[in-house]
């Protein structure tokens, strides 16, 4: 399966959510916004300072730090398929 | 925002609720952060209570009273939450309302176009036992999305009523008004649990149930309490007794030895509230998910773009203050005018009551003066700056704030949150420390509420507006307005730097950690309520304010005028007080009667000029009309060069807050040594950039 860490979404990249690698609080949190699997997300955009994203999340908009999004594993959809316009492009580093 | 009545006057200090009265029903006002909760609550109590669009808006539960068919309601407005399985301090809150107060119904407020999310929230309400009816609010915003909502299937499926609500619109909530009077008038039953869990979770739930009963009666049912319980909620289980206690870790090592780890559990017990409005959701919401509103990324692609983000923040405060001077220079002009008329009038009574000399001074040139100056000086700006702050909030930018400020606060160790608490502070101190229970690390809920103060709040803009338009500007007019606000606004990027770095030292020493999560909801942008902001936040702040004046003011002008005329040995008491201070006051840059000016200003930041004028003016009477002119005159008169005026401006932007922000401290913390730290952090700074400066302009000339 074709996963990657949520935080390498660009903007305008739709994904759906695999998995959730985190513990606690955090997972609490991200489950109670939406982002149990199967759920779309996608990246809506980044804030000027590189960090953190926001992500379209059933109708919401969400900003997650990049070190919390890097704990989500998202299968990305076809390319193609994008709302908004590539600005930035792949944003490696991660981690997750 | 906290810059109504409610949440700036006493209230922000001491907000208990007031006794239910024998036939008032209790309802709780439920629902995610950002749902038109708040607007909602307005419609229903018309009670004055600010609207919010950010999450985590209410700080402060808010209560009013309304009529439900022939139900006498009082209504509590708890925070927005998405679950209730607790997070930060205002979930809990929210939840323990909803649990343990009492609440005889629970009115859970739902976004129409974001229907799924909401009725997780309602399952976990429905779980406690609660009754509920639904209100599924901003229809409008559902129907300009093209979704379609079959509310009455969703009823069949709930078992509860289910309202459709557009709260904005006059009227829209009189099916909510009906619907909850039938709720409260029918006898309360026992429903079938809303949600069912994996089968092991099940009978775990089902054996300790019975055991349950007598500690959850009359606030929750026993299976929502076995659950909490199974998960390992702390705070609850320490409300047991031994034998409880033991029966329920006897279940947790069954559910363990049958593999459902506590993470496990917690999985699935969320998994299986989802999966529930899941299928509750499919066949009442027509189309399926969709990206959110195209028109507001494209509006967030430049206030929040890499280029456009941060100059367009600056730029919007600048125009903010801009307008602010302004506006208050013209309006200041006409109210000192009208009440100086007024105060020629009282002296004319005085004079036809014959009234004794004395007390024309005491009273009329001493305390009204004084509360006709502030009134003069400091409400317009005040006037201005709030209702305009208020609009950027409505409309929703607010929240950008914060999402654009993350990565710098997060590099100092702190949280993007406290960019919204740090602009709450801009109304009001006290306002921001409440703010800060949005904060969900407790850590950075501490590093936001010591550091608020560090930036001017809506009492002392006034002072450093005048102070600049004094000795930098000359007048405050035109083109030179702008040159002013650009001033101001370096002013107050010099208190957001301050924030970020003691910020930083803090977490660097006394509050040691590493940032937690941060997850925020940027709302939808909304069109603002115009009418709504302006009147409310004209009237609440204009009447909080005269208040205050009166109650600060008019005393302290009183105290002044005895000070500077009763004489012991060869000086008045002021000028002994003045003389005490003034070395201090000297090596700072400023002089002994402006330290005191601040000291008195204590229980209201907006008196310290005014103060001050009073004080360099013979025997402690404030100069006639308070036009720009004579104010020159004055402070020059009393030694002030742009020096002195530098010095207060830093002394004024950096000092302690005032006793109400300083009395919340300490009830937020819960301990008077932060509080006593939330006074000096700001003072020390203050001070040391005083004596530097002077310092250093000293050794050069």
């Amino acid at each position: 399966m074709n996963t990657i860490p949520l935080c390498e979404l660009r903007p305008g990249q739709c994904a759906i959510v695999w998995q959730l690698n985190t513990v606690g609080r955090m997972r609490r949190r991200l489950l109670d916004l939406g982002l149990t699997p199967g759920t779309p997300v996608c990246c809506v955009g980044v804030s000027p300072g590189g960090d953190p994203a926001a992500y379209g999340i059933r109708q919401a908009v969400i900003a997650i730090r990049r070190a919390d999004s890097a704990t989500v594993r998202v299968q990305p959809i076809e390319e193609g398929d994008t709302h908004g316009t590539d600005q930035r492009g792949h944003r490696p580093g991660c981690g997750g | 925002m906290g810059l109504t009545k409610g949440a700036t006057g006493r209230g922000a200090v001491d907000k208990e609720a007031a006794p239910l009265e024998p036939q008032e029903r209790l309802v709780a006002l439920a629902g995610n952060p950002n749902v038109g909760k708040s607007t909602v609550f307005n419609a229903l109590t018309g009670l004055h209570q600010h609207t919010g669009n950010w999450p985590g808006k209410t700080v402060a539960t808010a209560q009013g009273t309304f009529r439900a068919g022939e139900h006498r309601c009082r209504l509590v407005d708890v925070p927005g939450t998405y679950s209730l399985l607790t997070h930060s301090a205002e979930e809990e809150v929210a939840r323990d309302f909803i649990c343990f107060s009492g609440p005889e119904a629970v009115v859970a407020v739902c976004d129409a176009t974001c229907l799924q999310r909401g009725l997780g929230l309602v399952l976990q309400i429905l779980e406690t036992g609660r009754r509920v009816v639904v209100c599924v609010n901003l229809m409008d915003e559902a129907r300009r999305r093209h979704l379609t909502l079959d509310l009455p299937l969703l009823e069949k499926r709930l078992g509860v009523p289910v309202v459709a609500a557009t709260a904005r619109q006059k009227g829209s909530l009189a099916p909510l008004k009906e619907a909850l009077s039938a709720t409260l008038s029918a006898p309360a039953g026992t429903r079938p649990a809303p949600v069912t869990y994996p089968a092991a979770v099940e009978s775990a739930v089902s054996r300790l149930t019975p055991l349950l009963q007598p500690v959850a009666a009359g606030t929750v049912t026993a299976r929502w309490l076995a659950l909490r319980l199974l998960e390992g909620d702390t705070p609850l289980a320490d409300r047991l007794t031994p034998e409880l206690h033991s029966a329920v870790a006897g279940e947790r090592e069954r559910l363990a030895e049958q593999g459902v780890t506590a993470e496990d559990l917690r999985d699935s017990l969320v998994a299986a509230v989802d999966d529930t409005a899941g299928q509750l959701c499919r066949g009442v919401v027509r189309r399926g998910e969709a990206a959110p509103d195209r028109r507001d990324r494209r509006v967030d692609r430049l206030v929040t773009g890499r280029r456009w983000g941060y100059p367009l923040m600056l730029l919007l405060l600048a125009f903010v203050l801009w307008l602010t001077m302004v506006g208050a220079n013209s309006l200041s002009d006409g109210l000192s005018a009208a009440l100086f008329w007024v105060e020629d009038r009282l002296t004319d009574l005085f004079v036809a009551l014959h009234a004794p000399d004395w007390l024309h001074g005491a009273l009329v040139l001493g305390a009204y003066r004084m509360l006709a100056s502030v009134v003069a000086v400091m409400l317009p700006p005040m006037a201005i700056f709030f209702p305009l702050f208020t609009l950027l909030e409505d409309v929703g930018y607010l929240p950008r704030v914060a999402y654009n400020l993350d990565r710098p606060f997060a590099r100092c160790g702190a949280c993007g949150k406290q960019a919204l608490t740090m602009c709450m502070g801009f109304g009001c101190n006290a306002a921001g420390v409440v703010g800060c229970r949005i904060i969900d690390s407790p850590r950075e809920r501490m590093l936001a509420i010591l550091t608020n103060s560090f930036v001017p709040c809506n009492g002392r803009f006034p002072t450093l507006i005048t102070v600049i338009s004094l000795f930098f500007i000359g007048t405050a007019a035109g083109a030179s307005a702008l040159w002013a606000a650009c001033l101001l606004t370096g002013l107050i990027l010099l208190g957001v730097a301050a924030t970020l770095l003691v910020t930083r030292l803090l977490s660097a020493t006394l509050l040691r950690g590493t940032p937690s999560f941060f997850t925020l909801e940027l709302p939808p942008y909304r069109l603002p309520q115009f009418g709504q902001v302006l009147v409310r936040s004209v009237l609440d702040r204009t009447l909080f304010v005269l208040g205050r004046a009166a109650a600060v003011a008019a005393p302290a002008g009183l105290l002044i005028w005895l000070l500077a005329n009763v004489t012991v040995g060869d000086g008045s008491l002021l000028q002994h007080a003045a003389g005490w201070l003034d070395p201090l006051g000297r090596l700072m840059g400023m002089d002994g009667v402006i330290l005191l000016a601040f000291i008195l200003g204590l229980p209201a930041n907006e008196v310290v000029l005014p103060l001050v004028l009073m004080m360099y003016s013979a025997g402690g009477v404030l100069p006639g009309a308070g036009h720009t002119g004579d104010l020159l005159g004055v402070l020059t008169a009393g030694g002030w060069t742009p020096l002195t005026a530098v010095c207060t401006l830093l002394f004024c932007l950096f000092h302690w807050p005032c006793s109400t922000t300083l009395l919340t401290v300490r009830r937020e913390t819960g301990s008077l040594r932060w509080a006593t730290l939330a006074a000096l952090l700001p003072t020390l700074l203050g001070m040391g950039l005083c004596m530097l400066l002077t310092a250093a302009v000293r050794l050069v000339t």
